[in-house]
């Protein structure tokens, strides 16, 4: 089962699975979970519950690192309102988030099932297509797609061939992005592995009943596959926005770290970057900060939420 | 017929296979072997293209290369302040220190909230879950400020202090889902025996759960040496960057003209991760199919 999987049975059932050697041990062990939590107590406490609370203070703030906050109320609310460029980034991020997500996933699904069916050589198709999602979130893998898809890249030398003449892809605002969704689906092996694994647990029995019965195929993909699939395509999806929220070395390196040209692969974290680590507004960014935890909060729930409707779960 | 699609068996073996099906699947291999390709050719590109000349690499769009020119590797070694060597060192390093905090901590945790039964066990494994989705944007501002004061900027300690104190959850959950595979009995045996909880963790439950610390410790080496936003924010004199923060610094300094250096370097940098991939690739692909179980 997943983390979303037990946060969601825990969510229904009164009774967890955290933890507890079943209700016929008596004796608790508070002391020995004492030992064995301390490390990841003082990092919950020091390292991520501390940080957030201090971070929602300074979102009130004006903050510059060398002197000391200053409480400034609402006025950085009020500065979001007014930002074009976090508007802007907004909009990067969430068309980045909206289309490379599905994007990525159909094709890992796509090329899941085509492995599913007992192809020979299996082992080595699924290493060759897992290999770019361990390293697509490199500094190498971002400069090298600087290059290919630059003025005078592969892409164009390619395109050359065909009589085609490309543009700037990484210089042109129209298409900047656009790589940027090409590196994301460049990387849909991991959830290709997970889907891989999901299919195999559906019974063949099911296909085979189908089949008789004179199911098409594409009839079976949608009334068996989709169905028992959907907690797997709903744990991607989820992931994948978390992930895809916060993504920041592909935009940082392709543009210089300007979010460039005009601002078209300002991804909403590398906007937060800017005014926190080039700026020194602290106080802005943890604003900005919060501002991305509620809304990928927001989308998280929103998906759990839609997730009654579409998610079958045959327990 | 879907018995056929499903096993693995030689294609040959069959002698009941129609020319259609024959036909379908050589169009199949076909189209995963075009797939395939597409995906590594700009890999296969890159390499490639550290080792012809300057001149060449953007006009050749094909793999083979005419002349070859081994002086990149050398010219992009000594192209910055320090020799590359620095930096791979500096990256081994913190690699290091995150792999073995990650792997004592996250397993200590792991067995606390798999076998034992404490107050509050359901919100702490609740709190431990929810820390998997957080973003480390909401928390970096105030780190910073804290390491800062605590005058860690510029050293390793904001990179692997947090691995020992277990702020990378998500491999608590996969420890977590490993133990409670391995059946109760053993424990309780060890109980019985008069074990305490140091001794069953210690001499029963880690050597049981070695292949989910062989996937905790490559996931940790990949993620830790691909990590390009923390050691970014955290080490910026140069005789301490890492390799990411390093090969960003290239494209300032003289990528313009020398792109067969940068792709050389960039080669360099990726050759530890596909060395893990291809040594530890089992432990990989169980870790991921496990934990995105339903």
């Amino acid at each position: 089962m997943s983390a979303i999987g037990e946060l969601r049975s825990m969510s229904r059932s009164r009774r967890g699975k955290g933890g507890g050697r079943g209700p016929e041990d008596s004796t608790p062990d508070n002391k020995a979970a004492a030992i064995f939590l301390a490390p990841w107590l003082l990092g919950l406490v020091g390292i991520t519950v501390g940080p957030m609370v201090a971070s929602l203070y300074l979102a009130f703030t004006d903050y510059n690192l060398l002197q000391d906050p200053e409480f400034t109320g609402l006025d950085n609310i009020r500065r979001m309102l007014d930002d074009e460029r976090l508007f802007n980034s907004l909009q990067v991020t969430f068309t980045y988030v909206l289309v490379s997500v599905p994007l990525q996933l159909a094709v890992a699904l796509g090329l899941a099932m085509l492995l599913d069916r007992g192809v020979r050589g299996l082992s080595f198709y699924r290493s060759v297509l897992y290999l770019p999602s361990l390293l697509g979130a490199s500094v190498a893998i971002a400069v090298l797609w600087r290059l290919v898809f630059g003025t005078e890249g592969l892409v164009n030398a390619l395109l050359d061939i065909v009589g085609i003449e490309g543009t700037g892809w990484v210089s042109d605002p129209d298409t900047a992005l656009g790589t940027l969704i090409i590196l994301h689906v460049w990387t849909f092996g991991a959830p290709m592995v997970i889907f891989l694994a999901g299919l195999r647990q559906i019974p063949r029995e099911l296909y085979e009943a189908a089949a008789t019965d004179g199911a098409s195929r594409r009839r079976r993909f949608v009334s068996i596959t989709l169905p028992l699939l959907s907690p797997i395509i709903f744990f991607n999806l989820v992931l994948g926005l978390i992930g895809s929220f916060q993504s920041f070395t592909q935009s940082f390196i392709v543009s210089n770290g300007t979010g460039g040209p005009n601002d078209s692969t300002l991804f909403f974290s590398l906007y937060l970057y800017q005014e926190g680590f080039t700026s020194f507004r602290m106080g802005y960014a943890s604003a900005l900060a919060w501002l991305l935890l509620i809304i990928i909060g927001a989308f998280t729930a929103l998906n759990f939420w839609a997730s009654k409707y579409w998610v079958f779960y045959h327990d | 017929m879907t018995d056929v699609l499903t096993q693995p068996t030689p294609v040959g073996a069959r002698p009941s296979r129609t020319g259609r099906r024959r036909t379908i699947s050589v169009l199949k291999h076909a189209g995963l072997i075009a797939v395939a390709l597409l995906m590594l050719y700009p890999l296969l590109w890159m390499v490639a293209s550290s080792l012809r000349p300057n001149d060449d690499i953007f006009t050749s769009p094909g793999l083979f290369i005419d002349t070859f020119d081994f002086d990149h590797y050398p010219n992009g070694w000594d192209a910055l302040a320090y020799p590359f060597s620095t930096y791979l060192l500096n990256s081994a390093l913190v690699v290091l220190g995150s792999v073995i905090g990650n792997l004592i901590s996250c397993s200590m945790a792991a067995y606390a909230f798999a076998r034992l039964r404490f107050r509050g066990n359901r919100l702490a494994f609740v709190a431990m879950l929810l820390t998997i989705m957080l973003p480390i944007h909401v928390l970096i501002i105030p780190q910073y400020v804290f390491y800062a004061q605590l005058g860690w900027i510029n050293t390793y300690l904001p990179l692997i202090v947090p691995k020992f104190l277990a702020t990378d959850a998500f491999f608590i959950f996969l420890m977590v889902q490993f133990i409670r595979g391995i059946p109760r009995e053993l424990d309780e045996a060890a109980r019985i025996d008069g074990a305490g909880h140091a001794r069953i963790y210690g001499q029963i439950m880690l050597p049981l759960m070695i292949p989910a610390l062989a996937t905790t410790a490559i996931f940790t080496f990949i993620w830790t040496w691909n990590d390009f936003f923390t050691q970014l924010i955290f080490v910026t004199k140069p005789d301490l960057q890492t390799v990411p923060v390093a090969l960003r610094s290239f494209i300032d300094a003289q990528s313009q003209s020398d792109f067969g250096a940068l792709f050389a370097m960039s080669v360099v940098s990726l050759i530890p991760v596909f060395l893990v991939f291809l040594f530890g690739q089992r432990f990989l692909l169980r870790g991921i199919a496990t934990t995105g179980g339903k």
